[in-house]
């Protein structure tokens, strides 16, 4: 995933590698659904990429197999959750969000049940295996459908902490994760709050407003733009919707300019939920949405996808650099 | 309530979602008339269910898969007490909670319906709760037959099996008919009974206009481990002569002649009715 100079960015910046966030996902789901029998977690065929073999052996009662049926998936959670029950239904995301949509836009969130939807191996976690299997619509799609809460975890702490809350919650939501192993980003001071963003440094010269697994390479962005006399902000948007427009309007009043990172193609998504804050509060700033271009998109590991679209520690520092030097 | 009381009763109702169906100017005519007594022996003789708790944890639920068939159902439920009959004059009004659609804004609807194909499904989720917490409440859902066209029923159909639902009825208003013409020819569900039954349902059939039969058939226990599908032979328009298998009348809306032609139909059918009691 990082290159050579990256690596000794992570490494000077003290960066302690995790494991993938679907790994913690399980472990937290297991911890909670001990403790709530009513924690029920779905799967369409689905428990191996999930991660959920573990909870499947130790919490078998409390583990709904549906087979390839992702529609049934969804209604299926969303009479659990209608009565009393709290269903994770975890499923790849690019089929989760786009054959079950209708089920996710009516059962779930028309009838307002408390049920999560858990979509994994999202953006271009399966990059080699082309567009069927990319995920890189789903946030548009749900953030046009009203009554769901989109949280996109970019470490093992933030998802330790959305689980929880979607665990809590009296309304649907929707995790995003990829398969990555992920650094750990936050101090253990760190307060995770469910639509507000996580500042992961501060500076003036632009502001990375990035979300999941590209928080990391926004943050080696920065280090690197600091060895070139420029600071940046750099902010962990893990809740996509509600978004936290205070953040964003923030970054823009203190910085000369924003670039939105996000594992998600350029419309729909982080980048613009962000511009559209912006220009209705009619703070106008320098901006480019980096994420998957609306193209054919090219193949190859998520490595190989991320650097070939400039989501890397030296594409994040380049596009800063042009977008700034042209202020 | 005798089986003569809950046929005048399906009378009086066919009269009244008829003029609210007038008055509002949209419904769902047909599948009302061909689903009311359904409604009328499942929520007078079946469900357990408590108007004046509607959210009773242990209450069997009843969902509506065919959504739009929803006048049927709130003249059923203001009948058992659920909420105020007059209100239901509201029906399709700016911000009323009674839209064309059924929708858990309304006391005893469990779950927003309407696009087809999915209330089996949900069926099925609250059937594996029930399951869950060994809780003796059951789940009845409405099914169409032009909305088994739908794949996703026949995904839950294979859950339903597989988790051996026998708490988990469906009902089929089989009045073959659907919006474009003839379910058999604008696209083929038959033979309902051998499909059900091949995916592992106990299959049942029943006039679903009888009061006495649709009793008998929805008190039967069900076969242990295997859900149950009753398969209702019923016709669309049922009980106004010149709405009866037109589908036409799928959403039509009865303009005032019509309407009075159909009242007065249905009142020679209530004058009958009490004359034989
Ligand atoms: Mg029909």
């Amino acid at each position: 995933m990082f290159s050579a100079a990256a690596q000794a960015r992570l490494a000077q910046l003290g960066l302690q590698p995790g494991r993938p966030n679907l790994d913690e996902y399980s472990a937290t789901l297991i911890e909670l659904a001990r403790a709530d029998r009513n924690i029920v977690a779905l799967t369409s065929d689905s428990r191996g990429s999930g991660k959920l073999w573990p909870f499947a052996h130790a919490l078998p009662e409390q583990l709904i197999e549906v087979g390839v049926a992702e529609q049934n998936l969804v209604g299926i959670a969303a009479g659990l959750a209608a009565c009393g029950k709290k269903p994770f239904a975890t499923s790849p995301s690019c089929f989760l969000t786009a054959r079950a949509l209708e089920q996710i836009k009516n059962d779930v969130c028309y009838s307002d049940v408390p049920a999560v939807l858990v979509g994994i191996s999202a953006g271009v976690s399966y990059g080699a295996l082309g567009s069927t299997h990319h995920s890189l619509h789903d946030i548009a799609a749900l953030r046009a459908i009203h009554n769901i809460t989109i949280i996109v975890p970019a470490d093992n702490f933030e998802t330790r902490e959305a689980v929880r809350a979607a665990a809590r919650a009296q309304h649907p939501v929707f995790l995003r994760f990829g398969k990555a192993p992920m650094y750990n980003l936050h101090s253990p001071a760190t307060r995770f709050e469910v639509g507000r963003a996580i500042m992961l440094r501060d500076g003036s010269d632009v502001a990375f407003i990035a979300t999941g697994e590209t928080v990391v390479h926004a943050l080696l962005a920065a280090a690197e733009l600091a060895e070139r006399g420029l600071t940046a902000r750099v902010l962990s948007m893990h809740t996509i919707k509600p978004l936290d427009t205070q953040a964003v309007l923030d970054a823009a009043r203190r910085c000369r300019a924003i670039i939105t990172v996000e594992e998600h193609s350029v419309h729909g998504g982080l980048g613009e939920a962000c511009a559209a804050a912006l220009i209705q509060a009619g703070v106008h700033v320098p901006m480019r949405i980096v994420g998957i271009p609306d193209e054919e998109t090219v193949t190859g590991s998520q490595a190989d996808v991320f650097r070939h679209y400039g989501i890397s520690m030296e594409g994040l520092a380049e596009t800063a650099e042009t977008l700034i030097s042209a202020i | 309530m005798t089986d003569r009381e809950l046929e005048i009763k399906a009378v009086r109702l066919r009269k009244r979602l008829l003029q609210l169906i007038h008055y509002a100017g949209a419904g769902h005519t047909g599948g009302d008339l061909s689903c009311l007594e359904i409604l009328l022996v499942l929520y007078n003789r079946i469900l357990r269910i408590d108007p004046a708790n509607p959210r009773d944890p242990n209450r069997d639920r009843y969902v509506q898969s065919k959504g739009h068939s929803v006048e049927a159902l709130y003249v059923v439920l203001a009948d058992r007490g659920f909420f105020p009959e007059p209100e239901l004059e509201s029906l399709c009004k700016y911000k009323s909670r009674f839209i064309g659609h059924p929708t858990r804004k309304v006391p005893g609807i469990e779950m927003n319906t309407g696009a087809l194909g999915h209330g089996l499904s949900i069926s099925v989720g609250m059937a594996l709760a029930a399951k869950m917490d060994n809780a003796p409440w059951r789940v009845f859902t409405l099914l169409g037959d032009g909305e088994l066209a739908e794949g996703s029923n026949w995904e839950a159909a294979m859950a339903a099996a597989h988790y051996k639902l026998d708490n988990l009825v469906a009902i089929v208003d089989h009045n073959r008919l659907q919006i474009t013409g003839p379910t058999r020819q604008v696209m083929c569900t038959e033979p309902l009974a051998d499909k059900f039954a091949a995916f592992g349902w106990t299959v049942r059939a029943v006039d679903g206009h009888s009061i006495p039969a649709l009793t008998e058939v929805l008190t039967q226990p069900p076969v242990p481990a295997k859900p149950t599908c009753v398969i209702a032979d019923t016709v669309k328009g049922k009980g106004i002569s010149f709405m009866e298998n037109d589908p036409k009348w799928h959403h039509g809306v009865p303009n005032a002649n019509e309407l009075a032609a159909a009242l007065a139909e249905l009142d020679a059918a209530e004058a009958r009715l009490l004359a034989g009691s």
